[in-house]
């Protein structure tokens, strides 16, 4: 049923990782990230991919679910590999015409794939262990600092948490209106591509005039119930830090240290 | 607890210029006199200005003319507006525009949130509330997952986290199925019963209202009948001249005397039916 859809697809096992604090998954995940251009040796690539398989296993999430969320990358990931191995220059092993491939066309191609593979592999595992909501709560306390040089923090994660509240509820409203349009002979599946657009514009004209007639019930139900913005706002749930919390910075730590320390090595090596 | 006098209230329509079209008085000349612990309804066909009225103790439209205190608070005062909110909690009709969390409980604690309750406290309030609701069992869930009765029910516990002494609901069950009409209109009974909080009913079920202490009819912005629901239902040709329906157990009762039986006027229940129908004509 369209109203069991959950946005970001959390994957709900009872593991340490899905019991860190959100903030710490954050910043995990953006350190991860940097972390990737600290490196530019096979020696570096295995590091990583090490603790990327272990932080998996702790996560109890099984890979084959970790895939599914390539699917939608896998074009981009061989398009970057084929520009990689058609246009680097250097020693050419393969030549016919115009058509190059060099070795350390192989090798950045190689180097290159592994890297867009780890960086998705590892921010969905922030998805899949964390839920919307605690994404959201951890970027407002997580990033409440950046309210100084006036970004509105918590607006944007009001907003967030909303969207996910209305998001299967206008999925509903949409399959209602579809269903209204079809019963009086509209057509969807038929035609070109432009007829097929053009046939969806009786659905999204009711589907916004009712967004927005929603949007309206909801701020006035939120005033009512004395929403003022985040002035002198408390919490239910406020994010405490556990122990658990401190070790895995720790480990995130030492995690930065043996990728750069790792990289010397190899370089003194080769 | 709620008191009005001459209030008034129009909506002004403009056009793309913003030059006046048209004028719409919604609430004229209104007196109001709700006293605290009250259960009363507010009756009227479609705009006859019961939602208005909603929107003025909510403090969410500002009185034209006329003034309008709630919990003593003059409503026309900016200062006053959290403070009025806070006392006189407001559920709406649709029960999906007004949740605003994806899980139940934080649902609830969305209005002490606001009003910078402590942690400790939201806690226990929401647990309260929940309870006092009958809706403990659901406080994990998606507001996604519940029935129309129970998410209305939600946004009851929502207000009562907020310890109003008031509550405006407005047509809270318009939207609803009969399971869910019931579920809502009980709650509403119980918390009126047993917590004393004063419960202004805005509906146009007449069926809701027999159990009030007070009803009010309204139309086209004034109010033009009060009293107890026995005596607003006695007056039956006033009430349909107002666009209104009796309960169908009153309008059997009234049918019936019109036909020569002798009726008395202002049945509201059907065993009040059946006791004056039997004890006149028992054995006959």
């Amino acid at each position: 049923m369209l109203r069991d859809i959950t946005l970001g697809q959390y994957y709900p096992t009872d593991s340490v990782i899905h019991r860190l604090d959100p903030r710490v998954k954050l910043t995990a995940t953006l350190l991860f990230i940097v972390s990737m251009f600290l490196f530019h040796s096979f020696l570096g690539y295995a590091v990583a991919g090490i603790c990327l398989a272990v932080v998996i296993v702790i996560s109890h999430v099984p890979f084959r679910f970790m895939m599914k969320g390539l699917k939608t990358i896998w074009f981009l990931l061989i398009f970057t590999m084929i520009f990689n191995i058609f246009l680097t220059d250097g020693t050419i092993l393969f030549q016919w015409k115009f058509i190059k491939i060099s070795q350390e066309g192989l090798l950045t191609a190689a180097f290159m794939g592994l890297r867009l593979f780890f960086l998705i592999i590892g921010s969905s595992l922030m998805t899949l262990t964390t839920t919307p909501n605690q994404l959201t709560t951890g970027m407002e306390t997580g990033l409440r600092w950046m309210k100084v040089i006036h970004v509105p923090v918590h607006e944007i994660a009001m907003m967030m948490s909303i969207a996910l509240r209305f998001i299967p509820i206008l999925m509903e409203e949409t399959d209602k209106i579809m269903k209204a349009q079809q019963a009086r002979g509209a057509d969807f599946e038929e035609g070109k591509l432009m007829d097929r657009v053009r046939a969806l514009v009786p659905v999204f004209v009711p589907l916004f005039v009712s967004a927005f007639r929603r949007a309206n019930e909801l701020a006035m139900a939120m005033e009512a119930r004395c929403y003022r913005g985040d002035n002198g706002r408390t919490s239910m749930k406020p994010l405490k830090y556990a122990a658990r919390d401190g070790i895995a910075y720790v480990i995130m730590v030492l995690f930065l240290v043996l990728i750069v320390f790792t990289d010397k090595i190899a370089a003194l090596i080769f | 607890m709620i008191k009005a006098s001459k209030l008034a209230y129009e909506y002004i329509r403009r056009d793309e210029e913003g030059n006046v079209e048209g004028i719409v008085r919604a609430l004229d000349g209104v007196d109001l006199d709700i006293k605290s612990g009250d259960f009363v309804a507010i009756l009227g066909h479609n705009g006859s200005g019961k939602s208005t009225i909603a929107k003025e103790i909510n403090a969410i439209l500002e009185p034209t003319e006329g003034v309008l205190f709630v919990n003593n608070y003059d409503t026309s005062k900016e200062e006053n507006i959290w403070d009025i909110r806070q006392s006189a909690g407001m559920v709406f009709q649709n029960p999906d525009n007004q949740l605003v969390a994806s899980v139940v409980e934080e649902d609830v604690a969305f209005g002490p949130e606001n009003l910078g309750v402590p942690t400790d406290e939201i806690i226990l309030r929401v647990a309260e509330a929940l309870e006092k609701v009958g809706m403990t069992a659901y406080r994990n869930s998606s507001p996604n997952h519940l029935s129309g009765g129970q998410k209305q029910r939600i946004a009851i516990a929502g207000i009562l986290a907020m310890k109003p002494k008031c509550i405006v609901l407005d047509e809270p069950t318009a939207m609803l199925d009969p399971n869910g009409r019931k579920e809502v209109i009980s709650t509403i009974h119980e918390l009126n019963k047993k917590e004393g909080i004063t419960i202004l009913l805005i509906t146009h079920y007449m069926d809701e209202v027999v159990g009030c202490d007070k009803v009010i009819v309204m139309d086209n912005g004034k109010v033009v009948m009060q009293g107890t629901p026995r005596e607003i239902f006695s007056r039956p040709d006033e009430i349909k001249k107002h666009k209104l329906d009796l309960p169908q157990v009153t309008e059997l009762a009234d049918e019936l005397a019109k036909e020569g039986v002798d009726m008395p006027k202002g049945i509201l229940s059907i065993d009040e039916f059946v006791e004056a129908f039997t004890s006149r004509y028992a054995g006959k």
